[in-house]
Parts: C-alpha cells; sequence; structure tokens
C-alpha cells in the first residue's frame, strides 16, 4: 500500500485512463446480462445493473458508472444518476433477494444528480428508500468503492454488509470542491478541503467505516486494470464467503450494527 | 389551546397603520413582526399567539424547536430523553468545538434536535423536533444517536413516531460520520415500521440534503407545512449545474405535493389535532 496523500489520489483516481465499470464488469464477472429500467419511469444510464456469474455463483451486480469519453460520459452523465438510477438499482436488489443471489455494488460517483427533473421525480426519497430496504435485504449485499464515492449518491448503493474501497478512491460526504466554497467561499481550495474532510481508505478504515482495503495496480489502477480487477475478484471472493455463511438474522443484525454503532458522541 | 385560540386573535393593525410602518421603513423589532413574505406587518404578540404564522399570508415562520412543541404536544407532557448528548469532533475539524460552545451557549440547545416523549390530545408519541437556529439543523453524530434511540424505544415500547424536520442536510464538519447517519437513523426506522408501527414525518421549512434523503423521506405519512421548502440538492446548486431559473413554486411543500411526495400540507394550529387523529386511527383494538 502506498502513503499517498486524499490529493494525490484526487489526481489518481481522475486520471483519464482511471478504469471504469466497464472495464472491470467483464474481467471480473461471466456471462453478464446487462437489464434495464426501474419499471416506474425510466432507465438509467448512470447505473449498470444487471445479473451474472461470480466464479460460478449467480450474483446480481449494481454499479453506478462513469463514461471513458464525452460519449459515454453523455450516456451515463457523468455517472450521477437520476431517481430512476437508484429506483432501478433497488428493483434488481429486490430481485436478487428473491432469487437469493448476493449483491455486489460498484461505486464510482460524484454524487446523485442535481437538477429540476431530479428533484420533480423525489432524488430525496429514491435514495432514502434504498437505505431503508438495503438495510432489510434479505441476501447479502458487498458494496466497492473503485473511484469517488459521492455523498449519499454512492450511499444508496452502499448500505452492505461490507464495504470495501480501492486504496487510492475516496468516499465523502460532500465533495472537496464543494466543502471549500462553504468553508472559505473559494471553490479552487478544493485540494486544501480533501484533506481536512479526513476521505481515504485509511481514514475511513479508523471510522469504522470501510471494512477492506483492496491494492490497486502499482502507481494507480490505470497502470494495470488487469491486476486492480484482479485484487477486487480476490477480495469479492473472500467477502462473498464471509457472509454467504451467515444466517439470515446474523446477517441482518450484523448490517444494522455495522452502521448503528458509527457515531462520535459523549453524555455529560 | 392554541388552535382555539386562533379564533380570537385578529391583527390590531388596520391598513393605513401598515402603510405608515411601511413608509418609515423600521419596524420596532421587539414589538411588531414584518412577515419576509407579504411585508405585513402585526403586533408580535398577535403573531406569537397566532403560533408564528403571518396572519395576513398565512406565512409559517421559522419556529425554535421549543416553540414548535409548545404548538405541536400537549402542554407539560414532553419528557426529554438524552438531554446531555454532545458531539465530539471526529474529524479534529478546526473551530467545530468552538462553534459549538458558541451556539449552545446562544441557544440553550445541546444539538441540532431535541427528542423524547409526549402526548397530542392525550395519544402518547414520541416525537423528535429538529432545529434549524442550531448549525441549520444539520445531522451529525448526535441528531443521527438521538433519532435512532427514539426510533428504537417506540419499537420496543410499540409507539407511533412524529418527527419534525428541519434541516441543511449533513454536518459538513463530522465528515463521513455524519453521512452514517442517513443509513443509521434509516435503519432505526426500518425495524420501527417492520414492527407494524406508524411513522409521521412533519417537514418544516427548511427541509433539504441528507434529511430529506433519509428519515424525513420514509415515514408512512409524510406531512409538511404550507410553502415549506423542501428538497434534495441546493437551489444554488441547480441553478449553477444546469444555468436556468428555476420554476416559482420549485421545491415548494406544494409542489412536492404536486409531484407525489408529501401526502398532506397542513397548517401549523392544526398539527396537533391531525396527529392525534392519525395516531388514533392506526391504533390496534
Ligand atoms: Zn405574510
Amino acid at each position: 500500500m502506498n502513503n499517498l496523500t486524499a490529493c494525490e489520489r484526487l489526481d489518481i483516481i481522475r486520471h483519464k485512463n482511471r478504469p471504469t465499470v466497464r472495464d472491470y464488469i467483464p474481467v471480473i464477472f461471466d456471462d453478464f446480462y446487462e437489464m434495464h429500467g426501474d419499471r416506474l419511469y425510466g432507465d438509467d444510464g448512470a447505473v449498470i445493473g444487471g445479473i451474472g456469474y461470480f466464479k460460478g455463483m449467480p450474483v446480481t451486480v449494481i454499479c453506478t458508472v462513469k463514461g471513458r469519453n464525452l460519449e459515454e460520459n453523455k450516456a451515463s452523465n457523468f455517472g450521477m444518476p437520476h431517481p430512476e438510477g437508484y429506483r432501478k438499482a433497488l428493483r434488481l436488489a429486490k430481485q436478487a433477494e428473491k432469487f437469493k443471489r448476493p449483491v455486489i455494488c460498484l461505486v464510482d460517483t460524484s454524487g446523485a444528480f442535481c437538477g429540476i427533473e431530479a428533484e420533480e421525480r423525489g432524488q430525496g426519497e429514491a435514495i432514502a428508500k434504498n437505505l431503508m430496504e438495503f438495510m432489510a435485504l434479505k441476501t447479502p449485499v458487498i458494496t466497492v468503492i473503485l473511484g469517488e464515492g459521492g455523498s449519499g449518491g454512492a450511499l444508496a448503493l452502499a448500505v452492505c454488509d461490507e464495504l470495501a474501497m480501492l486504496e487510492n478512491s475516496l468516499y465523502s460526504v460532500i465533495s472537496p470542491r464543494g466543502c471549500a466554497s462553504i468553508l472559505w467561499k473559494d471553490a479552487t481550495r478544493e485540494r486544501e478541503a480533501c484533506e481536512v474532510l479526513k476521505i481515504t481508505a485509511e481514514d475511513l478504515t479508523k471510522f469504522g467505516v470501510c471494512d477492506y482495503t483492496i491494492e490497486e495496480a502499482e502507481g494507480g489502477a490505470h497502470n494495470d486494470a488487469l491486476t486492480t480487477a484482479d485484487n477486487i475478484s480476490a477480495y469479492l471472493e473472500g467477502a462473498l464467503e464471509r457472509n454467504l455463511k451467515k444466517g439470515l438474522d446474523e446477517l441482518l443484525n450484523e448490517r444494522y450494527t455495522k452502521f448503528r454503532k458509527i457515531g462520535e458522541f459523549e453524555e455529560i | 389551546m392554541l388552535e382555539d385560540l386562533f379564533s380570537i386573535v385578529k391583527t390590531r393593525f388596520n391598513v393605513e397603520q401598515q402603510t405608515e410602518e411601511k413608509k418609515k421603513n423600521n419596524v420596532p423589532k421587539d414589538l411588531m413582526f414584518k412577515c419576509p413574505r407579504c411585508s405585513n406587518v402585526v403586533f408580535k404578540e398577535d403573531f406569537d399567539k397566532n403560533a408564528k404564522v403571518c396572519p395576513n399570508c398565512n406565512y409559517h415562520s421559522r419556529i425554535s424547536s421549543r416553540e414548535r412543541l409548545e404548538y405541536s404536544v400537549d402542554k407539560d407532557s414532553f419528557e426529554e430523553f438524552d438531554k446531555g448528548m454532545i458531539s465530539k469532533n471526529p474529524l479534529d475539524f478546526a473551530g467545530y468545538e468552538e462553534k459549538q460552545q458558541e451556539l449552545r451557549a446562544k441557544t440553550g440547545l445541546k444539538d441540532a434536535v431535541i427528542t423524547g416523549i409526549a402526548t397530542v390530545h392525550g395519544e402518547k408519541i414520541v416525537v423528535g423536533v429538529m432545529d434549524s437556529n442550531y448549525m441549520m439543523g444539520s445531522m451529525g453524530s448526535v441528531v443521527g444517536e438521538k433519532i435512532s434511540r427514539a426510533f428504537e424505544y417506540a419499537t420496543e415500547n410499540k409507539l407511533p413516531v412524529v418527527m419534525f424536520t428541519c434541516s441543511g442536510g449533513a454536518r459538513m464538519q463530522e465528515g463521513i460520520i455524519s453521512l452514517m447517519q442517513m443509513a443509521k437513523t434509516c435503519a432505526a426506522a426500518e425495524r420501527h415500521s417492520e414492527a407494524g408501527l406508524l411513522y409521521i414525518s412533519v417537514m418544516t421549512d427548511p427541509t433539504t440534503g441528507g434529511v430529506t434523503a433519509s428519515f424525513a423521506s420514509v415515514a408512512d405519512i409524510v406531512i409538511a407545512e404550507p410553502k415549506v421548502l423542501i428538497g434534495f440538492a441546493g437551489r444554488r446548486v441547480i441553478e449553477g449545474t444546469i444555468r436556468q431559473r428555476l420554476p416559482e413554486n420549485f421545491q415548494s411543500a406544494e409542489f412536492l405535493m404536486e409531484h407525489g411526495f408529501v401526502d398532506m400540507i397542513v397548517e401549523r394550529r392544526k398539527i396537533r389535532r391531525t396527529l392525534a387523529h392519525l395516531v388514533r386511527l392506526h391504533k390496534k383494538k
């Protein structure tokens, strides 16, 4: 593992050749079939979901996806889902529950999209519902943060039994840019905010949010997507094994406790 | 009761006097209230008696959590939970502790929510009231913990929960820990729901960000006060993203109701009665 600062990691995850979900899916999963739509409004290009095999086991895969070029980014709205994206994710998760498949969420998003239509269709409600429903989902859920874990938009796919982060990924309640503009009324000071916010895998491990850190290829995932994919696979194999052997009550109680215990307060 | 009192409360000001006040343009603050929406000026005493709602345009002004309780639950029925809970500074965020000390002294609050047990027309409820005077009602560890405990207490004791929300969202100063409070409160609300118990959220001005995207939106019944601001993203953020002007009623309670996210809009002076009725409707024989 390297010892980079949060800013240096920010540069790595913004590297133009940073592998995306589309690079990882064909390597990690076999016979992946993408499924579309939330059955309520439409199909959100920022969320990819589907089913496939992971080392011979049927799994449901749900991801937020960023594009590798402008065209892909237009289709995926730069990885920022609308409510229908979160509702598609929930639909597929409920389907996984029905067919007793574990759910694997791969997250790379700067956050939920902020716009008129997103508000009209209930962005807040869509995220809230996912938090509530994933908490009670009767099948294991494993989430890996691949690059950016942007606030509620990431959390909507991160109520899980285990949360892993790629070693350079960042997971934060607010973008460093947003934080800088609130703190110093100056969005250009995002690099400073990056350190203040404590958003690296190492920080989040200390806070009990991140359970595992997955090594990337030397110098960052862009140097070798395949090695990074192999590391993700190796992690997922262990995570599934650990969680599939739990009884349902044990699984759900541990998931509850994982989130329930997070908080720093005292009683005077 | 306040709702009864309302009928005898009238604006003592006639139109002439109002115009005069406007001309002077400096309303004595301790005696008079000038409505920010319609510019109507009323005696503060009358305004207070009217549950701090403008008698002219029905503007529901922001009120403190203590005032909210006064208007919403039976007199002297509130017993507070977790009175002494205060947050730490998990990120060692510069100035966070000082800011809190200052606010504690100024508001008499320890954080942005008070929770406890109370009655509405004699019906027992577990109640949480957020307070926008404390760091814009943002949700950090204490808010998340108190709300989760309130739900857990209600689940254990088979009681309905009523949450009055108002919040600017997550509390940036507590970083990722504040984000996790969204999942935590939803988890506690889920268990309460799973036990077949009633949860009502009452969205007040403003309910936004991480609170909208968590426990505020997962209630069985979502109530809003008239014309309050409810949304996920802030107006300025949206305007910045899309570079166009937003519709007039955008993110108002009425806008949310029109789009299917609010069950009913209830005026402040009717809330206690409404809550009591709804709780009774869900009582198991
Ligand atoms: Zn008015």
